[in-house]
């Protein structure tokens, strides 16, 4: 254990630490320091504004991990099905978006949705708009860039748990007349869920607090968590709300986290008795 | 009949949407790419003429220069340090079954759960309270914490795969520790190392979370600052920027893939 030791200290200091005070600070009335209460938290709970930041932040997570959900399933099929020459590509193509930087893949759609982006002078070059369309600075717009952005943590476990999958009951379903698409729904789905369900968290998470994204192509204008916490401590510099800010984001997505992944592993279970 | 029909439908249905998710993934880094060739003024798409302009304005520009080499050098110190404190954590976690080793491997993996914001926001009031000023050292302190979880990860995974008989062989044949440790463990851990500290590496470049709270006027990072440049105004400058960027982490990789099989770690995650 000796060589542990220094990471835990550093650790303890780096990290416990800060979190604890992070704690006590939300604690404070005033940002002046001034009288322990909760007046953090019921500020936050009574105010409609605040509650729809929340909501709205873990709807945006929601939303695009389902979106990553329908594309990355049809990848995964086609990369198991597939020879070494696409299974190297699909690989490839989920690993580059992975390592390029956010705030490169962020600035990338911005010159894709933009006034004069491609999109927009596809549109016109091909008559189908009228006018540039608005597609930067709109929720849409958000949905899609952090799709793409966040595609390649869905696509890997659902990858990882078709290869997985036991090709045999494929094969039975088929021999026994099924099609496809009920093979799909009826053997594939239910087997890979879980992997599907760890890819939809991890995406969840990563799109609720993708601090970039949300503000570069959704704007000023759509205030969500990450950004209000930004605003708070270093534009309006109330410390304790800006703890209790991030003490409740934090919560309300690990909550969310944990209490899914609980649900899914006692799937699993309820799948490996059956 | 109609089965044949139901399964070109589904097989239509999913190549549709592979091929979709596909172009999805590959379509921004290649617009990156061609938009930092552009000779206009605009982000306008395809770019009006070509030209390697923006390249050379960018060598002009000192002000992303400077936050380009903090980044460099921050991230070079957070990949060191955590891959020196984190490697050592990993070795010594790796064969213990005792419960304070889980709950510390626990709290090792615990910054990839929690929001960064968070994080950052936490250390900053910290430095506040106790009167430390923001330097490079506290934005380094900030980031390595966050890269120790892939090196707990993937060096662990490294050590666990390492045959032990190995090691109690060295020994009984009258190597010392540090010996055994230098011919012996490193070697077959060399891979899990390399990937963990390309991936810390891409990891602190790349952060913003942390760096929004803990860097000051000073010790500007690249990731803030082109942030701050695209909320005012659509620079193209950030395209020769993003261009360089991109080139640069396809070489690490290739690099990263040579010494270490680095999509195979990466992959396994």
């Amino acid at each position: 254990m000796p060589p542990v030791i220094p990471l835990a200290a550093l650790f303890l200091a780096a990290f416990v630490l800060p979190l604890i005070a992070l704690v006590a600070i939300s604690l404070f009335r005033t940002p002046q320091f001034a009288e322990l209460s909760l007046a953090q938290y019921l500020r936050f709970f009574s105010d409609p504004f605040s509650i729809k930041v929340l909501t709205d932040t873990l709807w945006l997570g929601a939303e695009v991990a389902l979106a990553t959900l329908i594309l990355a399933y049809p990848l995964a099929l086609v990369y198991v099905a597939s020879g070494q020459f696409m299974r190297t590509l699909i690989t490839f193509l989920i690993m580059l978006p992975l390592l390029t930087s956010t705030v490169v893949r962020t600035f990338a759609w911005i010159v894709i949705l933009g006034r004069d982006g491609i999109v927009n002078s596809a549109m016109l070059s091909l008559g189908l708009w009228q006018a540039p369309a608005r597609l930067l600075y709109t929720w849409e717009g958000m949905v899609l860039a952090l799709t793409q952005i966040q595609l390649p943590l869905m696509a890997l476990p659902v990858i990882n748990s078709l290869l997985r999958l036991d090709g045999n009951l494929t094969r039975a379903a088929e021999g026994l007349g099924a099609s496809r698409a009920r093979i799909f729904i009826t053997v594939i789905l239910p087997l890979t869920l879980p992997g599907a369900i760890a890819g939809w968290l991890l995406v969840f998470a990563a799109a609720a607090t993708a601090f970039i994204t949300q503000t570069l192509v959704g704007g000023g204008r759509l205030i969500l968590m990450p950004s209000y916490i930004y605003q708070q401590a270093v534009g309006v510099q109330d410390w304790p709300f800006s703890a209790a800010l991030s003490l409740i984001f934090t919560l309300a997505v690990t909550g969310i986290v944990f209490a899914i992944g609980a649900l899914s592993r006692r799937y699993v279970r309820g799948v490996d008795a059956a | 009949m109609q089965r044949s029909l139901v399964d070109r439908v589904y097989s239509g249905v999913i190549g549709a949407i592979t091929g979709f998710g596909m172009l999805l993934l590959l379509a921004p880094t290649l617009v990156v790419l061609i938009i930092s060739f552009t000779g206009g003024i605009t982000l306008k798409f395809p770019p009006p003429s070509w030209s390697l302009r923006w390249y050379v304005e960018l060598l002009q520009s000192q002000e992303i220069i400077e936050p380009a080499l903090t980044s460099l050098k921050v991230a070079a110190a957070a990949t060191i340090l955590s891959a020196i404190l984190g490697g050592a954590a990993a070795l010594g976690l790796a064969r213990s079954r005792l419960k304070i080793a889980r709950a510390l491997d626990a709290l090792f993996m615990s910054p990839m759960v929690l929001p960064a914001m968070a994080f950052g926001l936490s250390l900053l009031l910290v430095f506040n309270l106790l009167g430390i000023r923001l330097s490079a050292a506290t934005l380094v302190l900030g980031h390595t914490i966050i890269c120790v979880p892939f090196v707990i990860r993937m060096v662990g995974a490294s050590v666990q795969q390492l045959n032990p008989v190995l090691v109690t062989c060295s020994l009984s044949l009258g190597a010392s520790r540090w010996y055994t440790f230098r011919r012996i463990t490193l070697p077959l851990i060399r891979r899990g190392i390399v990937a963990s500290c390309f991936v810390a590496f891409l990891t602190s470049f790349d952060n913003v979370p942390v760096s929004l709270f803990l860097a000051d006027a000073r010790t500007e990072v690249l990731p803030i600052k082109l942030w701050a440049i695209l909320e005012g105004s659509l620079d193209v400058r950030v395209a020769a920027v993003s261009g360089v960027i991109v080139l640069l982490t396809l070489a690490g990789l290739v690099c990263a893939e040579i010494f270490g099989g680095v999509s195979r770690q990466i992959g396994s995650r």
